[in-house]
């Protein structure tokens, strides 16, 4: 056409950079226990508002209220507070350790903790995940040993893996926690052929996989969703939306789309967006997700709202690419306070035994970590052979490679 | 003894797997219902209901990532990419997981899964029908790479892969679904009924991963080769009278380089030969090898003949294909070198 003016790409950029005022205004919080909780067999068609509002249970006050309120007792809100407790300081213990240069590389939860925590308590033994990198509170709330945690990121004699993998790319089949890959989006799919076998083999255990806001925009996580809703896999498919994929904001994964959520609509998935750094949300919507799942309902969409306060791992600087004061200004707070407060409220908790219990816990992961170091560093101390880095490539290790092993002297 | 044809055996291989193993599934595009659009899966659905043998979406990177989630579980899929030129979309699945997940989670979990796609030319698919990718898989460290040349190989190689506790990927030269096609366009091909290797084993058997076959005992130059390029190796010998020992490698990954040190050590020449492109094809990784371990028994240099450094064309097929014309004289170079 003659007369129209010429193109031009829309490149989306954040409200806020360094410098900047933060502000939130534009994220639309709805009021605790503000959201409907259907039945889980509920026509999908009828759930699609549960995509654009987000559940929460904790409201200001430090109360739980609402319809999705109401399924965990006092003790085990306690162990839920204590397991991010946990998470935040073994957190802060390797943060520094990286900094000591006992490991290479490390990744944090901060402002998390609830998503995985609290998730890993919504599943049963036998049932598996397919996390990323930033869902360590699966083997913390499931009593993985934190010294094998330890001895996997030191990388030393006692690493379960040998030292074949980046630090936190942790793995327990024990534990319901596949290996994780350090690709990203991948294991989204894998999580759905998993669910599938449990159902081709008339099992009762179900998977759940996760991905984070920035990779939705692979691949895999579309072919994730055509082959989770084509075949009703029992699988909870969950986004860690945190709001920062390193330093690209979330607009440039998400697109004109509303929400992650969202994208569950298209292929007739429940999506529902829950409060991330509400424990109490995020327990019971992992329920609703995973008794449907179990039920054989088919596959249910997560969307966890959240904030990544941290960087996105030990080599970026946060303040480079985002105000500083971004976290602080973030308006669902932080999941361990809100817990405290809450447990505060019920008369269950007070400020001197949370005092008490971080010291408590802090001994807890300083004496893991001195275990853990009698097993070596990454730069000292015992470490895995270099036959290990020949073995395990195959069942059986093939004439090639014993060729080489011989060649490097092992 | 049954007389089949490529396709038939490889469907008898599925057949007798799934038969003995509750735990083999078999999908892919097309797979289910219709039985393949090559019918290597024709009748499975049929026998062993929709749980065992299904229709995939169109999604190879769906098809392996979900395979990879089910043998992590303790299947063992045997999954069908439609044409090897179809499996780009799954090769991140393939190299960064399927390959690597007994190495990185040391043992917890494993991938005994089986890729088997059609490879190769010769029936006018243009460049998207026709290419053979192998050498992009025998770069990858945890992969085993298979590419069968008759029915009594194609068999017994398929149910070796299938019971294999690792992830294999299976290339079935289309060019020889039907006969032992001789890279003579013009001419009819022999059908697998009238070839020997035609005569396939009813029930369970297998042939071993890792093992090549000589096709062709001969003492004047080996030639090193597998698939379609068997045959035509064996129809340039033939037409130029040279005694050609052709050794057919059956598996790339692991490869048994003793069978290719012995015969290059006995014929002091060797010629390596297949469709896909030169340059840092897997013929580089034979020529590195045989030069290395028969270098003082070498009495010219090693040959490659292969398609050329280009898209695989559609109209220009034939001058494409390395063809036994130009096997030929790269064999008859090397015997006057």
């Amino acid at each position: 056409m003659a007369d129209a003016p010429p193109l031009s790409l829309y490149v989306p950029e954040p409200a806020v950079r360094p410098g900047d005022t933060p502000d939130f205004s534009n994220v639309v919080i709805p009021k605790a226990g503000s959201v409907d909780r259907p039945p889980v067999d509920a026509d999908p068609e009828s759930l699609r508002d549960l995509a654009f509002s987000i559940i929460r249970v904790l409201n200001r006050k430090g109360e739980a209220v609402g319809p999705w309120a109401g399924l965990l007792t006092p003790d085990e809100l306690l162990e839920g507070l204590k397991h991010m407790m946990t998470l935040r300081a073994f957190d802060a213990r390797m943060q520094t350790a990286q900094r000591q240069g006992k490991t290479s590389f490390y990744m944090q939860h901060m402002g998390e903790e609830a998503v995985s925590c609290a998730f890993r308590k919504a599943l049963e033994p036998g049932d598996m995940n397919f996390p990323t990198y930033r869902q360590a509170g699966l083997l913390i709330a499931g009593d993985y040993p934190m010294v094998d945690m330890m001895n996997q990121i030191y990388s030393n004699e006692a690493d379960p893996l040998k030292g074949r993998q980046l630090p936190i790319m942790y793995s327990s089949k024990e534990h319901g926690f596949f290996s994780i890959s350090g690709n990203l989006g991948t294991q989204f799919v894998q999580a759905v052929g998993w669910a599938m076998a449990s159902a081709i083999k008339n099992d009762t255990r179900i998977a759940a996989g996760w991905i984070g806001d920035g990779s939705t925009a692979e691949s895999d996580f579309h072919a994730a969703l055509v082959f989770a809703s084509t075949y009703r896999a029992p699988v909870v498919l969950n986004i860690v939306n945190n709001q920062w994929a390193i330093s690209t904001f979330q607009g440039i994964a998400r697109g004109g789309s509303g929400t992650f959520a969202a994208r569950g609509l298209g292929f007739g998935i429940p999506s529902l967006r829950v409060d991330g750094n509400d424990y109490l949300a995020v327990h019971a919507v992992a329920k609703w997700a995973v008794e449907r799942a179990r039920r054989n309902l088919g596959p249910t969409l997560v969307e966890y709202v959240t904030y990544r306060v941290g960087a996105h791992s030990t080599s970026d600087d946060p303040s480079a690419y985002r105000a500083k004061a971004e976290s602080d200004a973030w308006p669902l707070g932080d999941p361990v306070l809100r817990l405290k407060n809450h447990l505060i409220t019920l008369g269950a908790w007070s400020d001197e035994r949370h005092t008490q219990a971080e010291a408590e816990i802090l001994d807890t992961v300083i004496a893991a970590q001195k275990e853990a170091e009698k097993h070596g560093t990454l730069h000292s101390g015992g470490k895995p052979s270099t036959r290990d880095m020949f073995e395990g490539v195959y069942e059986e290790m093939p004439p090639h490679l014993r060729r080489q092993r011989q060649q490097a002297g092992v | 003894m049954p007389r089949m044809t490529m396709i038939e055996a490889i469907r008898d291989a599925l057949d007798v797997s799934m038969g003995r193993d509750d735990n083999v599934v078999v999908f892919g595009e097309d797979v289910g219902y219709f039985g393949g659009v090559f019918r290597c899966t024709a009748g499975l659905q049929q026998k062993y209901g929709r749980t065992r043998c299904f229709d995939a979406p169109i999604s190879e990177l769906g098809i392996v990532g979900t395979a990879i989630g089910m043998a992590a579980y303790g299947l063992k899929p045997c999954v069908e990419v439609q044409f090897a030129d179809y499996v780009y979309p799954a090769y991140d699945q393939i190299v960064s997981e399927a390959a690597r997940l007994r190495y990185r989670s040391n043992g917890q979990f494993t991938c005994p899964m089986v890729v088997r796609m059609p490879t190769g030319g010769g029936i006018f698919g243009g460049q998207t029908h026709s290419q053979s990718p192998e050498a992009l898989f025998t770069h990858v460290s945890g992969l085993k790479v298979v590419e069968p040349s008759n029915p009594v190989d194609a068999k017994g190689l398929l149910i070796a892969a299938i019971e294999d506790p690792d992830p294999v990927i299976f290339l079935e030269p289309k060019r020889l679904y039907n006969g032992p096609f001789d890279g003579h366009h013009d001419r009819p091909v022999t059908p697998w009924s009238k070839h020997a290797l035609g005569e396939v084993e009813a029930g369970h058997y297998t042939v071993p991963l890792g093992k090549a076959s000589v096709r062709r005992e001969g003492s004047a130059l080996t030639v090193l080769t597998y698939g379609t390029m068997v045959y035509v190796a064996e129809a340039a010998a033939e037409e130029t009278g040279i005694d050609a020992e052709i050794i057919d490698l059956r598996t790339l990954l692991p490869l048994d380089l003793d069978a290719i040190t012995t015969s290059v050590k006995k014929t002091g020449r060797c010629v390596v030969v297949h469709e896909a492109t030169l340059t840092s094809g897997f013929g580089a990784e034979l020529a590195a090898l045989v030069q290395q371990h028969c270098f003082y028994n070498l009495e010219a240099p090693i040959a490659r003949v292969t398609g050329w450094d280009t898209p695989y064309p559609h109209a220009q097929e034939w001058d494409y294909f390395p063809g036994p014309a130009r096997i030929g004289e790269a064999m008859r170079e090397a015997m006057e070198a």
